[in-house]
């Protein structure tokens, strides 16, 4: 049984049913090639508009390459069983929606506390509650970063199209491995459920890489510990003989409960915290489009960056001096790079798909006397180039 | 204390010897179980590396996890079971256990456990049914007896009692069995099987809360409880000829199944061997 997914003849196998050049494709499946391709062999969902086709793809695909397609009772139980897959050393996703992602917030936080890689991808409808189910949204945007409970850090990375979420999806599971933590994808029903070109790379164009294992016995009794200091332990996989105790309460470095000694409890989840801060460079990415001489700033994510971008080539060829600022990882917000942009910057808008959250994180990192503005659209149809483009007219 | 458990203790070569002493109450029934499960482990030659044990949350979710020295996966109130299968599938090789409580498994957790049945996983669980919320206080729980007194039915509980292994019989286990904590040697021999089907098997085994459930009843003595299990069990043999209304409030003990059944893991693996046989991706 392969598992790891970054073995040579993986790569050999990635080759025989997927040849690489461009295809035609949902943003769903392309997600789930994206994980495929970053040697995901283990998926367990329940199916939810508008994420299914992930799971269908995944079904279809997976045994191709030696991997497991499970189909949960619930969402619970799937990312219940991702988390104890992963300590057998599979790199592991699911996908769902708004409501599936609540379910999961307890389970997230359980994979948090015992540091377990894995990657969920929300694919955001419109809610609250069922909403409109079959409609594409950015509402979950703080569900993803405040949704389970605790003192936690969370990485989210948010795809801008359908190309986007392979490459994205790719980057999750590097980042979830290297830094032994649950990373989410922030994704849309509008993206998910487009079609688009895409080009699939071949295996060799991929970066994989695989989390740290215990290069000794002794690391490996210290599932929780900080041997080389970058606050990333490394993982002793379940079925080794290494006898790893893994409990989400709060635990020594050894693995065993302690949840009567403060200290304990503030070492492990202020390195926990410490791992994701540390480790920027792991995971920061964004995109800039002519923000050197801007004086309008546009900052948009996911889908409404596209729209965002037509908007701001509008605007220049109007001879707007605008520029846009797409987060590729948005939790944690790149603030300090807002934070430089918005001193030169005398407006800043914010389109997304709700009534205004990351507008909330931009706002942070804002002087009061730039003049901060939301471009805010629910009910389920994207942002639009012209109702952008209006909003810029509006401030320049 | 823990020294000295440590030097007598026959089986202590399967426990984690720094979380020593247990944290369950005098009298309680888990002891029991641990002892009845390291037997049983021992009995068959198990290499406890080549276990895992899940367990949920609550009193008997402690008693494996984290005492008992394997890999062991302390998880989310009523997931053991889901949990456990992301961990079969990964692992089919190696024996999986979970062993929790009945709130844990069969409240929260009820979804899980028929679903596991019903798709036949080979995992082996130990149900440790004490009628009983024993680590929030004493509080009702689906398993409570008709009538019974606890912390939140303090008048009397008119909830029917849940019968789990009935349910999980008829959800579509391979093994299915049912002992008390007075019926230890039988109790061994229901593990070891269960240990030794492939399939989903459960042993529920009624276990003792004298301080939470005990106490609230008229049984404040663990032998009292010990001995309201013999007195109540009906042997299934015996059972199947008696009527719903003889049988209420009565232990039904015994095998109440033993069949074959395709295994999930084996059919996940068969089915990606045709797959790739299909698509002439198989590697040689």
């Amino acid at each position: 049984m392969i598992i790891r997914g970054d073995e040579p003849e993986q790569i050999r196998l990635l080759r025989k049913p997927y040849k690489k050049g461009n295809y035609f494709m949902q943003g769903n499946e392309a997600v789930a090639y994206g994980a495929l391709f970053a040697g995901c062999r283990f998926y367990a969902g329940y199916p939810i508009t508008p994420s299914s086709e992930i799971a269908e793809t995944m079904a279809k695909e997976l045994p191709k390459l030696g991997g497991y397609y499970l189909q949960m009772e619930d969402e619970i139980a799937s990312i219940a069983a991702m988390v104890g897959a992963s300590w057998t050393g599979f790199k592991v996703m699911t996908a769902t929606a708004g409501p599936g992602f609540s379910l999961m917030q307890e389970n997230l936080g359980y994979a948090v506390m015992t540091e377990t890689p894995l990657v969920l991808v929300d694919v955001q409808r419109s809610g609250p509650s069922t909403g409109q189910a079959t409609k594409g949204a950015q509402g979950d945007f703080f569900q993803a970063r405040w949704g389970t409970h605790g003192d936690h850090p969370i990485i989210a990375v948010s795809p801008t199209s359908v190309e986007d979420s392979f490459w994205e999806t790719v980057r999750a599971f590097n980042i979830a491995e290297k830094l032994r933590t649950p990373v989410v994808v922030l994704f849309d029903g509008i993206s998910a459920h487009a079609r688009e070109r895409i080009r699939i790379p071949d295996p060799e164009e991929v970066e994989v890489t695989y989390r740290k294992l215990p290069a000794n016995e002794e690391e490996a009794k210290l599932p929780f510990g900080d041997p080389h200091g970058d606050g990333v332990s490394p993982m002793p996989l379940f079925g080794h003989g290494h006898f790893t105790h893994v409990t989400g309460s709060t635990h020594k470095e050894n693995g065993l409960r302690d949840v009567y000694t403060p200290e304990v409890h503030d070492r492990l989840v202020r390195r926990i915290h410490r791992k994701i801060e540390q480790n920027k460079h792991v995971y920061e990415k964004y995109d800039e489009h002519f923000t050197d001489d801007a004086e309008i700033l546009v900052i948009s994510w996911g889908v409404s960056a596209r729209p965002s971008l037509g908007a701001v080539l509008n605007a220049r060829e109007e001879g707007i001096k605008v520029g846009l600022f797409v987060p590729k990882t948005v939790h944690p917000f790149p603030g300090e790079r807002v934070r430089e942009l918005s001193k030169k910057a005398r407006a800043i808008l914010v389109p997304e798909m709700n009534l205004g959250q990351l507008i909330l994180e931009v706002q942070r990192f804002v002087n009061d006397d730039v003049l901060l503005k939301g471009v805010n659209k629910v009910g389920g149809v994207p942002l639009t180039v012209e109702e952008i483009l209006r909003e810029i007219r509006g401030v320049a | 204390m823990a020294k000295e458990i440590y030097s007598m203790y026959p089986r202590v070569k399967y426990l984690r010897k720094e979380a020593l002493p247990t944290a369950l109450c005098p009298g309680c029934g888990g002891g029991t179980v641990l002892n009845a499960f390291a037997n049983a482990v021992d009995q068959l030659k198990i290499d406890p590396r080549d276990l895992v044990v899940v367990s949920g949350i609550g009193c008997s979710a402690w008693i494996a996890s984290p005492y008992f020295l394997a890999d062991t996966l302390h998880t989310t109130h009523g997931r053991a079971i889901a949990f456990a299968t992301g961990v079969k599938v990964g692992l089919p090789d190696k024996k999986v256990v979970v062993i929790s409580g009945d709130g844990d498994l069969a409240s929260i957790g009820g979804n899980h456990l028929i679903h596991a049945a019903r798709r036949n996983i080979d995992i082996t669980v130990i149900l440790v049914n004490n009628f009983i919320y024993g680590m929030t206080g004493g509080q009702v729980a689906p398993t409570t007896p008709f009538g019974a007194r606890t912390t939140t039915s303090p008048y009397r509980n008119i909830e029917h009692p849940l019968q789990i292994s009935e349910t999980v019989a008829a959800a579509g286990a391979s093994y299915v069995a049912r002992w008390t904590t007075a019926h230890v040697y039988q109790l061994i021999e229901s593990i070891k099987k269960a240990l030794t089907v492939k399939g989903f098997s459960l042993v529920e085994v009624i276990s003792q809360c004298p301080v939470q459930f005990g106490r609230r009843n008229r049984m404040k003595e663990p032998a009292d409880m010990l001995r309201w299990f013999l007195k109540d069990s009906v042997p299934i043999s015996k059972a199947r000829n008696m009527s719903p209304e003889e049988l209420e409030g009565k232990f039904v003990i015994g095998e109440l199944v033993n069949r074959e059944r395709p295994e999930f893991t084996e059919e996940l693996n068969k089915l990606i061997d045709d797959v790739q046989e299909h698509f002439g991706l198989r590697e040689e």
